[in-house]
């Protein structure tokens, strides 16, 4: 294991992970703030340090198409995305998933339009929650780096075959410089190792049609093999992340707990809050509040089982959602971690959407969710289900 | 029209993932003739080998031998009518469209 310590943005550290990936095809469109991704690896390209095809296309529903013929064609396909992109790319999205292509995309999160917003929230990401898409979703850009490493070898398993999207906060993560480790190029790509497509268009010795026509005597048993390839998804992303520990000298969890074991009360996110959080912890930890966290890093396929485990003991929590699903009930998350403890235990759980459109989530706002919960523990019912935090009354 | 043949479809562990078709060539197995009301009927009579039915047949479904147009494919056929229509012989068509009998 060798490693250099670098300070760099998250953009850069996707950039330089794709750098390392050498993917045969990227097709992108630019778009804040995946930007300065593309801008670095289309770089990278130009000074000979790779060579990957970079497709220059006229919008996201291109991108997505280029990656998903030159996928089908048998190579090895990346591109990036936010926002707006990603919702003009969502049919194709879909497309890739169900040809069973094993497309990597860094999702660099931001707020959905309208009104126009170009600042971090994840409802970009969670309108592609039931695509068929793996989601992977990083703290800080040493994880971006580690993550995309990861989901290569994730969707290409040929067992598995479905893309992955790897998320990231719009700026907060993208922009901001960190240190962080690159690993020797020569282990990266022993790790990420060759693509070997199970299907290929350009094979005229096996030739093969994609994207035939699916009627209802044929569709529904192709969705239940993804579903199946979803839930299998799980051992292969636990065996990936064993894998890769041997270079980053740590194993990635599908759920990673923070003084959560002997904790009374705890606060579930995703992305860069939970690193505010953190501190926030440690901070009520000093005062003796025992205040722990949970932290989702994949959030596709969902580890219902691993989440519950892991939040059983607590007298209360609260999920954090930076996209609100405006279904009057509270966020995607929040939702979710719900559904998953419902029949098995009756700790409250509360829902603070948060964030929205790059609205700053600090150590003020997330010490407010630990009082609140402080309070709900003790009288074992929450004042309020669902609290928008930070919003101007 | 013909009675379709009953047979068992693969279940979900069994179907080819995404959909794809690994059986190049299997269109021409698939019988894609059920949707058609009207059916070309082709007179070898009146024929004067023009050849505008095959050319303009979106489902190649006019049979050709030595370039000569032996019959249709009504298995493929949809019942489109353009080969009648496009058919040039006069006063009567060398191909009419006739409701299908079942």
């Amino acid at each position: 294991m060798s490693k250099k310590l670098l300070a760099l943005t998250g953009n850069d550290a996707a950039a330089y992970a794709m750098k390392q990936i050498n993917p045969d095809v990227v097709a992108a469109y630019p778009i804040t703030p995946q930007t300065s991704l593309m801008e670095k690896f289309a770089q990278f390209v130009a000074d000979g340090e790779l060579d990957t095809e970079i497709v220059l296309v006229e919008s996201e529903h291109s991108a997505m198409s280029a990656c998903v013929g030159a996928s089908s064609a048998g190579a090895r396909v990346m591109t990036a995305t936010s926002s707006q992109g990603l919702a003009l790319m969502w049919e194709i999205v879909y497309i890739a998933s169900s040809y069973r292509l094993p497309i990597v995309m860094p999702l660099v999160n931001r707020a959905l339009s309208g009104p126009i917003n170009i600042h971090c929230d994840h409802s970009d990401a969670m309108g592609i929650r039931d695509s068929g898409w793996i989601q992977l979703w990083a703290e800080n850009a040493q994880e971006v780096y580690d993550n995309l490493l990861q989901a290569i070898r994730i969707a290409e398993n040929s067992d598995i075959l479905l893309p992955v999207v790897v998320n990231y906060d719009g700026f907060i993560i993208s922009h901001a410089i960190e240190n962080m480790y690159l690993y020797d190029d020569a282990e990266v790509k022993k790790f990420v190792g060759e693509y070997k497509p199970k299907y290929t268009l350009l094979d005229p010795k096996k030739p093969t049609t994609f994207g035939g026509f699916d009627l209802p005597d044929y569709y529904f048993e192709h969705r239940r093999q993804m579903a199946d390839a979803m839930t299998r998804s799980a051992k292969v992303i636990a065996d990936v992340a064993k894998e890769f520990s041997k270079i980053c000298g740590r194993e990635y969890k599908f759920i990673e707990g923070y003084k959560l074991e002997d904790a009374e009360v705890a606060i579930v996110a995703l992305g860069s809050t939970v690193g505010t959080a953190r501190a926030v912890v440690d901070e009520l930890r000093e005062k003796g509040v025992k205040a722990g966290l949970l932290k989702i890093r994949m959030f596709r396929p969902f580890p219902e089982n691993e989440i519950e485990d892991a939040l059983k003991h607590l007298k209360a929590i609260a999920v954090l959602d930076r996209a609100d699903s405006l279904n009057a009930v509270g966020g995607p998350l929040f939702d979710e971690i719900r559904a998953a403890l419902y029949n098995k235990s009756t700790i409250p759980v509360v829902n603070y959407v948060y964030g929205l459109g790059g609205r700053d989530m600090g150590l003020v706002e997330i010490n407010k969710v630990y009082s609140d919960l402080a309070e709900t523990a003790k009288t074992g019912k929450a004042k309020d289900l669902v609290t928008y935090l930070g919003v101007r009354e | 029209m013909a009675k379709t043949e009953k047979v068992k479809l693969p279940g979900w562990k069994e179907v080819v993932i995404g959909g794809i078709n690994p059986d190049a060539g299997s269109a021409a197995k698939y019988n894609s003739g059920t949707w058609r009301t009207f059916k070309p009927v082709w007179s070898e009579e009146r024929c004067i080998q023009c050849n505008l039915c095959w050319i303009n047949c979106p489902d190649s479904s006019i049979m050709i031998k030595d370039g000569k147009v032996c019959g249709m494919d009504l298995v493929h056929c949809k019942g489109c009518g353009i080969c009648a229509a496009v058919c040039p012989v006069k006063p009567k068509k060398a191909i009419e469209m006739v409701k299908e009998e079942k």
